[in-house]
């Protein structure tokens, strides 16, 4: 493709029957532009996992999808409570859901590490009581 | 082994039907980040979680199917949404270790 795609998706907060259909539309975009399966599932799998903490954290959030030649760029934000300690968000099994949320099957403390595990690039800044952003891509071919 | 071949060899009941789809390995666990972190494409994956986000993750995880072990209930959006993105749903009263391991006996693992 010459010119770039952009995709803005809006994921409502706590709405767990509706997360996820961001990931599957772009996925589905993905599949039909041509990229390799193997990344379209990597971005797939992170993008889920990233529209998950918005919906159970934040209250909902926006996703800017930028499709080119060499990458896919995501960026999550949203107006949440924002994370106080990252280094700790990050590690496997660490978790501030609710019991609720566990019950669904959420709530592993696995969100983040999968994000950073399946993309290339992952850096995630957050200021408590304004929001968190999230920025990832995925390097095509 | 394939999809298709899940009643005839291993007792599953169908309860979402679909394409029939080669099945290349097994994941077992019901958390969904762990599944979505875990399982690699083309694995059977059996759990006890019959919500819509089981079947959201066995769909961008490219899963080859999901196994509902100890008689779970499959719900009827989760059932609905199962259709609509081609994801196939088995069901079986086993318990999940047994249920995996007649599916790896008939793989031959």
């Amino acid at each position: 493709m010459s010119e770039s795609i952009q995709l803005e998706y809006t994921v409502p907060g706590n709405d767990f029957t509706r997360a996820g259909e961001a990931s599957a539309d772009l996925k589905s975009t993905l599949k039909r532009l041509g990229l390799p399966a193997a990344e379209v599932r990597r971005i797939a799998i992170a993008l889920y996992e990233g529209e998950i903490n918005l919906a159970i954290h934040a209250g909902g959030g926006q996703i800017r999808v930028t499709v080119d030649d060499h990458q896919v760029e995501m960026i999550l934000t949203d107006q949440g409570p924002g994370i106080p300690d990252i280094p700790k968000a990050m590690e496997e099994g660490y978790s501030t859901a609710s019991a609720q949320v566990r019950s669904l099957g959420f709530g592993a403390g696995m969100g983040l590490p999968n994000m950073k595990r399946y993309t290339d690039e992952f850096d995630i800044q957050s200021t408590v009581g304004v929001g968190t952003t999230i920025t990832m891509r995925v390097k095509i071919g | 082994m394939n999809t298709g071949d899940l009643p005839a060899r291993c007792g599953f009941r169908v309860l979402v039907p679909g394409e029939d789809r080669p099945i290349r390995g097994i994941f077992t666990g019901d958390l969904l980040s762990w599944a979505m972190g875990r399982a690699k494409e083309g694995d059977a994956w059996f759990t006890v979680m019959g919500n819509v986000n089981t079947v959201a993750v066995a769909s961008l995880a490219d899963c080859a199917c999901i196994v509902l072990c100890h008689g779970a209930v499959l719900d009827s959006v989760a059932g609905q949404r199962a259709a609509e993105n081609g994801v196939l749903v088995f069901a079986t009263h086993l318990p999940e270790f047994e249920a995996s391991l007649a599916l790896a006996k008939a793989m031959g693992l």
